[in-house]
């Protein structure tokens, strides 16, 4: 009976399972995805223009950028049509970065912290 | 009742075969990455090693921005072009991101086309990515002679933190360098498939082995890779 369910399982995914083996999508998906990140870029240009300042204007730079690398890993690098062991393998390490910059931002605020208690006040 | 008992177990069973499939591929014999060949494999896995080096260079410039006591130069004015008689805040930054994201379109459409085997348009989507590509790193090279004219050098500038000069260097020039390599890597591949090498089996010059339509893929990723680098870079060093 356990064998007849195990059975089922991978009967059950093989339609999901990686899609085609080839990349086979068509042309108009391309464009709309091209269409998208002109219309991010000029969002995140005009974040600039209009001289949107303080946390708004990080959050929405964060978010234009964050939009248009899924975009670009999602559909022109075609990740979101490759299988699971990959796509943990390639977008799960970058996320050790995130320690990288917290370790660094410490590092910052106490270099910072140490010039202005010896340079700035003393010159 | 065996039936439902049955059943819950299917259901419950069925919700981590995805995360199973990531164990089962990882522990299955001679290769991991099923469905994807070594050469997409090892482009993948370059790209993830050139990741961290362009995170390194931006957790550097943003650690020598934070712990400044001088101010930072406002990107906004100094990457500012005087067009139609007013000063446009940051519009050839503008533009050659725009010229990238094209060029990465062309380029996602040469892969779709190329694995149709229809030669031509393959070709000419690549050659139309490529010259993109060289524009882009014209305008860069434009960039990079007005702010050297305007006095930026590593070490110095006129407008405040002397890091702004060396991390805007680096961090550009290394990207241009991308690029630069991205464009000949694109003009010997549209080459190859304008010559028809993929259809009659024609052996490399390297590895002396006949390649198949999968490299315009492969040499897609890393151009597309060098856009997505673009899109950190425009988001932290130029708007930030």
């Amino acid at each position: 009976m356990a064998h007849a369910v195990d059975h089922s399982v991978p009967a059950r995914q093989a339609p999901t399972a990686a899609g085609d083996h080839t990349q086979q999508h068509p042309i108009k998906l391309y464009l709309v995805v091209w269409a998208w990140l002109f219309v991010l870029s000029t969002c995140s240009y005009m974040v600039d223009y209009f001289q949107i300042q303080g946390y708004l204007r990080w959050s929405l730079i964060l978010l234009f950028m964050f939009l248009k690398a899924g975009l670009i890993i999602a559909v022109f690098m075609h990740m979101a049509w490759e299988r699971l062991a990959l796509i943990y393998a390639i977008l799960l390490p970058p996320a050790v970065v995130l320690v990288f910059l917290a370790i660094m931002i410490f590092e910052a605020n106490y270099t910072l912290f140490t010039r202005l208690a010896f340079f700035v006040i003393g010159s | 009742m065996v039936q439902s008992v049955l059943r819950d177990a299917a259901t419950a069973e069925a919700r981590p075969t995805r995360w199973r499939s990531i164990a089962t591929d990882w522990a299955s014999d001679q290769r991991a990455f099923k469905q994807v060949s070594w050469g997409k494999a090892m482009m993948w896995i370059f790209l993830l090693s050139d990741t961290f080096i362009f995170s390194c260079f931006l957790l550097s410039y943003m650690t020598v921005r934070m712990s400044t006591t001088v101010p930072w130069p406002n990107p906004s004015e100094v990457f500012a072009l005087h067009l139609f008689g007013q000063n446009i805040p940051l519009i050839l930054i503008a533009i050659m991101t725009f010229v990238l994201i094209t060029s990465s379109g062309t380029m996602a459409m040469a892969v779709n086309f190329g694995y149709r085997h229809d030669r031509r348009k393959t070709a000419i989507l690549m050659l139309v990515t490529a010259l993109l590509g060289a524009t882009f790193v014209g305008m860069q090279a434009f960039e990079w002679t007005k702010l050297i004219g305007e006095g930026v050098r590593p070490w110095e500038n006129p407008w405040g933190a002397p890091q702004f000069g060396s991390t805007f260097f680096m961090i550009t020039g290394f990207h241009g360098t991308h690029v630069t390599i991205g464009v000949i890597f694109l003009f010997i591949v549209a080459r190859k498939v304008w010559r028809g090498d993929f259809e009659t089996g024609r052996r490399g010059y390297f590895t002396s082995r006949s390649g198949n339509y999968e490299i315009v893929e492969i040499t897609g990723l890393y151009w597309h890779f060098v856009d997505l680098v673009w899109v950190f870079i425009f988001a932290f060093f130029y708007l930030w």
